[in-house]
């Protein structure tokens, strides 16, 4: 298959004035993404569909990430004059990055048997802007995924057929799988409770509950 | 009553004496049909005790019925969802008497390892009386006979008149349990504290 970088430029040929970019990844596999504006993901999806060369006629997982907002700290290294001489000093830079919900499609192609090519769309925030279109016009298979990410993350995908919950019952509320879900208290008694449970051993029971009993390590 | 050294005197000379009661529920231990009715891999278990290798069939328990109109024994072999509790309850509830639970593998019986999660209910005697509880992860097959046994044991030692006789022979207890509804984050009630109340700690 071709690599990442030529799929884009010929993405862009096709599809002029589309926003692209390649996502780095630093995890060992170094699987890079696509990251597509939403507003032509459509587009985009159908090239890679029916391209010669590429043919992904098989997206064989839809996932979606929950970006909570948060200070991202990066270390760069300055070099500062002090009393006339240069000096490499190390300097933390706080950024603040706007939350927002992401989804996933791993695409393969059946016919070419190669793959996976990632394709990632982001939405505007986690409030109220939320939409992204639907790829599962292109992707038959990705209808119940995309329900699954609504369901769980509220995603609302605009063009779905058909868009309600899937593993939640209709009635429920909220997205569990946010950062910032509270689930429902029910917290209930544990004999040997142990991190986040003991968190909550310790608010529900505080006698009961003794601090773990680290076993001593004979020199 | 007959004396058992009686009893067992006589048998050996080729008469059985027997009570009705005893005739009753020999009949009914020996002929349990369980409800085709699994909601996780303990299911795949429960199929196993069935088949061949394990032959459910020897305990009298092989009848597996598509129908719960037709069952005595509903075995909950499985994680229990919130999404699927309310069913479970409904499934029961179209049982005839007499009817019994047996809650099957560690999520039936308390949520197992999806305990604290939001999802999964923390065990179905919340909502139904449970006869036999099994626990394992999933229980092999030779666990699910043992309950079997253990609840064929429990028909036995029924008694057919008196205050505390099974409730399908009384009246006056009702054999339908209240279906829990959906609420906007949990089940609604959380529990029927006919059927269950939070174990008492003691410190």
């Amino acid at each position: 298959m071709e690599a990442l970088e030529q799929i884009k430029a010929r993405l862009g040929a096709a599809l002029p004035l589309t926003k692209l970019d390649i996502l780095p990844n630093e995890c060992p596999a170094g699987e890079r993404s696509l990251l597509v504006e939403p507003g032509r993901a459509f587009d985009v999806a159908k090239f890679l569909r029916d391209d010669a060369l590429l043919k992904l006629d098989y997206c064989s997982n839809v996932t979606g990430v929950d970006w909570p907002e948060a200070k991202i700290k990066t270390k760069v290294k300055k070099k500062v004059v002090v009393e006339g001489v240069e000096k490499e000093v190390e300097e933390t830079i706080e950024t603040l990055r706007s939350g927002h919900l992401e989804v996933v499609y791993h695409l393969y192609s059946m016919e070419l048997k190669h793959g996976p090519v990632v394709l990632r769309m982001r939405t505007e925030n986690r409030a109220d802007k939320t939409h992204l279109p639907s790829l599962t016009p292109v992707w038959r298979g990705a209808e119940f995924q995309e329900r699954e990410i609504f369901d769980l993350y509220g995603v609302v995908f605009d063009g779905h057929p058909d868009l309600r919950r899937i593993l939640m019952w209709d009635e429920f509320v909220g997205h569990p799988m946010r950062r910032d879900y509270i689930a429902p208290d029910d917290f209930e008694y544990e004999p040997t409770p142990h991190d986040e449970v003991l968190v909550e051993a310790k608010k529900h029971y505080p006698v009961e509950v003794k601090a773990e009993v680290k076993p001593e390590v004979k020199a | 009553m007959i004396d058992e050294g009686l009893k067992s005197e006589l048998q050996k000379q080729g008469v059985y004496v027997t009570s009705l009661q005893e005739l009753y529920n020999w009949g009914r231990a020996n002929s349990v049909w369980p409800l085709t009715f699994g909601l996780a891999c303990c299911a795949i278990e429960m199929m196993a005790a069935s088949m061949s290798r394990f032959d459910l069939a020897r305990f009298g328990a092989e009848v597996f019925r598509p129908s719960p109109r037709q069952a005595d024994l509903m075995i909950v072999a499985g994680t229990v969802t919130k999404k699927m509790a309310p069913l479970v309850v409904r499934i029961y509830n179209q049982m005839p008497e007499p009817k019994y639970v047996i809650a099957m593998g560690s999520c039936a019986i308390s949520g197992g390892p999806f305990k604290q999660g939001y999802n999964v209910l923390k065990g179905i005697d919340r909502y139904l009386p449970v006869d036999v509880a099994i626990p394992g992860c999933p229980p092999r097959p030779e666990a699910l006979i043992h309950a079997i046994m253990t609840l064929q044991e429990k028909i036995r030692n029924q008694k057919l008149t008196g205050p505390d006789r099974p409730r399908h022979l009384n009246a006056e207890i009702e054999g339908e349990y209240p279906v829990p509804g959906y609420g906007e984050h949990d089940l609604e009630p959380p529990k029927n504290p006919e059927v269950w109340q939070p174990p008492a700690i003691k410190r």
